[in-house]
């Protein structure tokens, strides 16, 4: 085969099959997959959680993964977040001519590693190649199916005194991202934090109701998030700044490029509003994962104002926290 | 002599303090963009008594640069053999003309590239030989030198298809100018720590000496602007007006004088008009003649026009701190980050995006 995608790739034919047949159905081998159909017929469930995401990051090598980590752990956090397991994933490429087979096949390779310990199968999938200069490298879809675990989460739980948790440093990604494509702080060690969030999910979902909503403050923020949970609800969310966990280098990296840290996005976090009686045990359970140990309570809800995130600053001020307001930086994820 | 605050133990201290403070009225103009946002940021605002007030000052380059500016540089970008470089803060600054910016003749297919110095634009000239290279100098005495320095260096390379459309001002014609007009109605100023990095203490002892404005020269910590407050009014207790300089961990009496003399090699005082404030003398950076062949305005024979052209938009007065961004009749109604009339609403450092973005509980 060669060594770079060529358009005959993705013409359907003998080319089309030798680059399914041999760098990517092999990754993923399962009874389901290699029959090769035109979809998967799969075992049924009462409740599911369906979800999908497309990939268009670049660079797609970064600091701490590569597109293929994301597109996996995107969809696989999505559907944790609906409170299910994630069971199966389509995995589909737009790759443009001219594009490395040494780079996919690094690319296909995070993939089933991602998918192996999210314990997901990858069962159906498409290959399709563009002309040079009409893509950018490679691009990712991925859709997922999950059981539904805990049904109960929504932003009609949440109450008074409520308290907010993130578990772990947050702007990481939107950071790493910038920073590797500009060449920023190239010895510095910002790394992505993408990562399945399966194993904090799993702690969560012991807590049943007791858990009020749960999201990954992906693309807008930790700050974006937040004003989404509280919006047209007649509660308000208090933040503590110096609570909240932002690593050192995070911090000095977002001063030197004007860009504030709540709303850099993250691949590898959840904040969840829980209730208060059991906001500490969660917390402790959380810090003993390794992935959880900066888990932090960040703030709580009260019902001083309706539907606005107030920041209560490192001085003693206060001001309202808004929504991302315009791209803080595009192609991230 | 110098204030100190040692008799306070902390900031918390000076916060409580300022929150209690309640003898005299006392308004405060921030002259730098940076310091509007670190102001909003943290919320500094929220812990002021009534008596005591913060204005934005004519401290973000965007914000003062003329309409009639914007208006030249869009019609220099549809110019096919020119590449626009620029910070990312002119992209969105719309012209007087159907809000057409830079960034929507880019998706019409102009050539703009978004840069982080000015050394940056001369290495895409390097790299675009076919290609006329036009950097769109802005700012105070803070980015000039490096301005200046890429001048020097495409000079001394001999590299024929860069040039600069200095839209660069000195802060003190401005400062001058608002200082001398009849209804300016600022009673102390905390001065740019950056600017002042460059100009040293020196470059702002006018406003208390001939002024008699109790001024305090200080980071962009939120900490350092509440000492910075916390200064200026004990100016007021004790009844003078000094220069003061909190940040001492950057700023020194004389300033940069490396950087101070390559802008002064290069550029030279000229007649500018800023936003709002009109035409100013001696306010604007032009390009020296030694350097003509890297001035944009020659090179392209862009017919700079003095007037001020009207717009709907009040950014004017809010950079004369006679407006607060919230009272302008557009705010947050019409003019926005995303769909931004006036520059003010643009700029990361422009008082309406501060306002904006971190607004007050």
């Amino acid at each position: 085969m060669e060594d770079i995608i060529t358009l005959d790739f993705g013409s359907g034919g003998k080319k089309t099959s030798q680059l399914i047949e041999e760098v990517i159905v092999p990754a993923f081998s399962n009874d389901t997959l290699n029959s090769l159909m035109d979809g998967a017929i799969l075992n049924g469930y009462k409740k599911i959680a369906f979800s999908t995401d497309s990939f268009v990051i670049s660079p797609y090598f970064f600091p701490g993964g590569d597109i293929g980590k994301l597109a996996v752990c995107g969809t696989v956090n999505d559907i944790l977040m609906c409170g299910a397991i994630p069971k199966y994933l389509s995995l589909s490429f737009i790759l443009e001519e001219g594009f490395k087979i040494e780079d996919l096949k690094v690319i296909v390779n995070s993939i089933k590693e991602m998918a192996d310990v999210c314990n997901v199968k990858i069962v159906t999938g498409d290959t399709k190649v563009v002309e040079k200069g009409k893509g950018d490298g490679i691009y990712i879809n991925t859709s997922g199916i999950g059981f539904i675990e805990v049904e109960s989460y929504g932003k009609d739980k949440i109450e008074d005194g409520d308290v907010v948790i993130v578990t772990g440093s947050v702007g990481d990604h939107g950071i790493a991202v910038m920073s590797a494509r500009n060449n920023f702080f190239v010895d510095s060690s910002i790394k992505s934090d993408c990562m399945p969030l399966i194993n904090l999910a799993n702690i969560i979902f012991k807590y049943g109701d007791k858990v009020k909503i749960m999201r990954d403050p992906t693309r807008g923020g930790l700050a974006t998030t937040l004003n989404e949970f509280v919006e047209g609800t007649s509660f308000s969310i208090e933040l503590f700044e110096d609570k909240i966990p932002i690593r050192k280098e995070v911090l000095a990296a977002c001063e030197v490029l004007g860009i504030d840290p709540l709303y850099s996005a993250n691949e590898g976090k959840i904040v969840l509003i829980v209730a208060k009686d059991i906001a500490q045990a969660l917390l402790s359970d959380i810090k003993n994962l390794p992935e959880g140990k900066e888990a932090a309570i960040i703030g709580n809800v009260t019902s001083s104002y309706k539907g606005v995130v107030v920041l209560k600053t490192g001085i003693g001020g206060s001001r309202i926290l808004n929504k991302l307001t315009g791209a803080q930086l595009p192609r991230i994820c | 002599m110098q204030l100190k605050f040692n008799d306070y133990k902390s900031i918390s201290d000076i916060v409580e303090f300022i929150k209690n403070y309640s003898k005299k009225n006392i308004k405060i103009m921030e002259i730098c963009g940076t310091h509007t946002m670190s102001i909003a940021k943290s919320g500094i605002r929220s812990i002021l008594p009534n008596n005591v007030k913060l204005i934005s000052g004519p401290g973000c380059p965007v914000c003062v640069t003329a309409i009639t500016r914007i208006d030249e540089i869009l019609s220099l970008v549809q110019n096919k053999d020119i590449i626009i470089t620029t910070f990312g803060d002119m992209l969105k600054v719309p012209g007087s003309v159907d809000r057409m910016s830079l960034s929507t003749l880019k998706s019409m297919g102009a050539k703009v590239e978004i840069v982080y110095s000015a050394m940056d634009a001369l290495t895409i000239a390097e790299k675009n030989p076919d290609y006329e290279v036009v950097f769109l100098g802005i700012g105070f005495e803070t980015t000039a030198p490096g301005t200046a320095i890429a001048i020097k260096e495409a000079k001394a390379k001999n590299i024929k298809n860069f040039s600069v459309f200095s839209l660069h001002k000195f802060v003190e014609p401005a400062l001058r100018a608002l200082l001398n007009s009849d209804d300016f109605d600022v009673d102390a100023f905390i001065c740019p720590g950056h600017v002042s990095a460059i100009l040293g203490i020196k470059g702002f002892e006018f406003l208390a000496k001939e002024y008699k404005k109790p001024s305090v020269i200080t980071g962009f910590e939120p900490e350092d602007i509440i000492v910075a407050i916390y200064k200026i009014i004990m100016q007021f207790e004790k009844n003078f007006a000094i220069i003061e300089n909190e940040y001492l961990r950057v700023v020194t009496y004389e300033g940069n004088k490396i950087a101070q003399d390559v802008m002064n090699e290069v550029f030279e005082p000229v007649d500018d008009i800023w936003r709002g404030i009109g035409l100013i003398p001696k306010s604007g950076m032009g390009i020296r003649g030694y350097y003509s062949e890297y001035d944009a305005v020659k090179k392209f024979n862009i017919k700079l026009d003095y007037q001020e052209k009207t717009t709907v938009c009040k950014c004017g007065e809010v950079i004369k701190g006679m407006l607060q961004p919230n009272e302008c009749p557009l705010f947050a109604k019409v003019c926005s980050p995303e769909n931004p009339v006036g520059p003010c609403m643009v700029s990361s450092e422009g008082a309406c995006a501060a306002y904006y973005k971190y607004l007050r509980i």
